[in-house]
């Protein structure tokens, strides 16, 4: 299976870069198709805590693209309650065979790191984030210090 | 069938449909409306031709050629610029020679026919990683290749064929995309020419997929054509303007030219469509429709998110409006500021809850429009039975003695009927949106006189005929198909002139 193929390729790949901002790669040996890790963001408030996430690679990766659903509650715009995020470079639109994986992680952080409350999911955090943004970076804070996964230490 | 007379080949006809110069707007809003009911009474016929796949595809190179003779650019850029501009050549020259033509082909996502030279950027910065100059990566299944099985467009980015293939596969098959595939590499955006798609494709079956997808686009984009709605038919009907209008395809179906429902005469298609949606909002299909769907503000298209983005983008080729989910509202002020469509509106909600307080009444209303509706369209259901049977007949009083000649009456009488019952099936969904007033009692009483007429030419056909009562019988029939006939025109007659002279108010 082409999918197979590449999906190892990446993942040996993305493992040897070492990036800060995904760490924690989990891949069932069984299945390729799905792969856990975690989002460590640096731009606050969510530099508070981490972020465990679920990718999804169809079987007909990489013609089709992959899913990403969140697994730890996050206060942002962008994300909703179920762990749904809209990322353009993953819509069927959008999406490229020739993207990496690397590309989507890295555009995923983005868009953790710097919500964009023009393209919201949640329209009433978007509203708080660009009216009132000390109330937003409060609650926020709070809701990852409460809910988040512990930061690897280094 | 008399479609043969219908059909009408005019040469000298050189409209493309497509020019949207100006004027665009007027001529539409005269489309659906016909505002003119001497005009329509009297210049009883409607110009169309049938046209089949290939002269469709004849039509679109016609097209081409044309443009071709002016800017004098391969005919597959030419298909790409005409899609962009969806099949207005007239814009298309236009902005060509307005300016700057290398704009014009960033802004369309089509690779400059004039850049000769394009450096395979993406070969170069991959020279490292080549084990040999002969050999390449593919960025997409990631092995090394040799050289000879890649293959790329002007922009420089090259993938093994197998790839390629397998990439344009299932834009067109899974995604039904044929027009603007884009390279497969990372934030390109030029498009695949369809000389290239066709090369690389290997499969005729989605070559075929692809052809169509393309004549669809240039169908869809032109409002002068339109697809033959029946199942299986391939024709394309070919108009000289727009009007909702009855025509007849070569398979025999006949419809509205404007709306592409079935004929629905007196009623106009806007309020058809209306009333289309309501009955299919009984079945329970539809409480899913009503709870998972939305329509698209501009074409109407229902359409099913299927993502979590709120940012929409119509699907259909001709309308590709944006909008926003929540709200309907165009998308453009939700994208630069922030802009509030959560808003809780207080009118509204109060408007809903008055809204719900009558839909019980409402439903009574509905339910009692509904069901003649419904009694009419089952009995033409039947009535088109009646074909069979009286064919028989006609055989058989052949055979006693009469011509042929003699006993066409009955199948005139037939398709009067249909036509009756078809029209009666209609006016109860005009009258279900009818406001009372003078000229709805007129329109009711038409309506009742017809249906009276209409149910007494249904039961002489049931009845025996022999050949004692056959002058009899042979009179009534004739006598009661042209007064139904004559019920039917006048019943129609006074829906458009109401139409014309504005008497008519409709209920929301």
């Amino acid at each position: 299976m082409a999918a197979t193929r590449r999906l190892h390729k990446e993942l040996e790949d993305i493992k040897k870069s070492g990036l800060k901002s995904f760490r924690d790669i989990q891949v069932d040996e069984q299945n390729i198709l799905t792969w856990h890790g975690l989002i460590v963001p640096e731009n606050a408030p969510y530099n508070k805590g981490a972020f465990r996430i679920e990718i999804n690679f169809p079987a007909e990766y990489p013609f089709k693209p992959p899913k990403i659903a969140f697994k730890t509650k996050i206060y942002h715009p962008n994300i909703d309650e179920k762990g749904q995020v809209c990322l353009p470079i993953i819509s069927a639109e959008n999406w490229k065979p020739a993207t990496k994986t690397d590309q989507v992680i890295q555009a995923l952080v983005a868009l953790v790191n710097d919500p964009e409350p023009e393209h919201p999911l949640r329209a009433d955090l978007a509203e708080e984030y660009s009216k009132d943004k000390k109330k937003f970076m409060k609650n926020a804070e709070e809701f990852t210090k409460k809910n988040s996964e512990k930061r690897p230490s280094d | 069938m008399d479609s043969d007379e219908d059909i009408m080949y005019d040469d000298d006809y050189d409209d493309s449909g497509n020019e949207s110069s100006g004027d665009d707007d007027v001529e539409f809003a005269m489309v659906e409306e016909p505002n003119n009911p001497k005009e329509r009474q009297e210049l009883d016929e409607y110009p169309y031709e049938v046209l089949t796949t290939e002269q469709i595809l004849q039509h679109m190179n016609e097209c081409m050629k044309e443009v071709n003779i002016v800017v004098e650019m391969p005919s597959t850029v030419i298909r790409m610029l005409l899609n962009h501009f969806r099949w207005d050549k007239e814009k298309l020259m236009e902005r060509y020679y307005d300016g700057d033509p290398e704009k014009l082909f960033t802004e369309a996502h089509v690779a400059s026919p004039f850049a000769k030279t394009a450096v395979p950027a993406k070969v170069a910065k991959k020279d490292q990683r080549r084990a040999c100059p002969n050999f390449e990566e593919c960025e997409i299944c990631l092995s090394t290749l040799p050289s000879s099985v890649m293959s790329g467009l002007e922009c420089g980015h090259r993938f093994c064929v197998s790839c390629w293939a397998e990439y344009l596969t299932t834009k067109i098959m899974s995604e039904g995309i044929g027009q603007t595939i884009s390279c497969a590499a990372h934030n390109c955006e030029i498009l695949i020419d369809d000389a290239t798609v066709m090369k690389l494709v290997p499969d005729a079956k989605v070559r075929l997929k692809y052809q169509h997808l393309i004549t669809n686009s240039f169908v869809e984009c032109n409002r002068l054509l339109r697809w033959c709605p029946s199942p299986d038919c391939s024709s394309v009907i070919r108009v000289q303007h727009v009007e909702s209008r009855p025509v007849t395809c070569r398979c025999g179906h006949t419809f509205c030219f404007a709306c592409g429902n079935n004929w629905h005469e007196p009623v106009r298609c806007t309020l058809l469509r209306k009333w289309i949606k309501k009955c299919d909002d009984d079945s329970e299909t539809s409480n899913w429709i009503a709870a998972n769907t939305k329509e698209c503000p501009k074409c109407k298209a229902t359409i099913e998110k299927d993502g979590g983005c709120n940012h929409m983008v119509c699907k259909n080729s001709h309308c590709k409006t944006e909008f926003c989910w929540v709200c309907l509202g165009p998308w453009e002020p939700h994208g630069t500021s922030w802009y509030n469509c959560n808003r809780y509106d207080e009118d509204e909600a109060r408007a809903a809850r008055d809204a719900q307080e009558r839909s019980r009444a409402a439903l009574q209303r509905y339910l009692f429009y509904c069901n003649r509706y419904m009694n009419h369209m089952q009995s033409l259901r039947l009535e088109h039975k009646h074909y069979a049977t009286v064919k028989e007949k006609m055989e058989e009083m052949q055979q006693h003695n009469m011509s042929w000649i003699e006993v066409q009456f009955l199948k005139k009488a037939v398709d009067i009927l249909c036509q009756c019952r078809q029209t009666l099936m209609y006016t109860y969904v005009f009258a279900y949106y009818l406001k009372k007033n003078n000229q709805s009692v007129i329109f009711e009483d038409n309506q009742r006189d017809l249906e009276t007429a209409t149910e007494k030419l249904s039961e002489y056909l049931e009845r025996d005929i022999t050949q004692e009562n056959l002058v009899d019988i042979k009179q009534k029939v004739q006598d009661k198909y042209r007064y139904c006939d004559s019920r039917r025109r006048v019943l129609a007659e006074h829906v458009y002139e109401g139409y014309d002279k504005e008497w008519w108010e409709y209920n929301d």
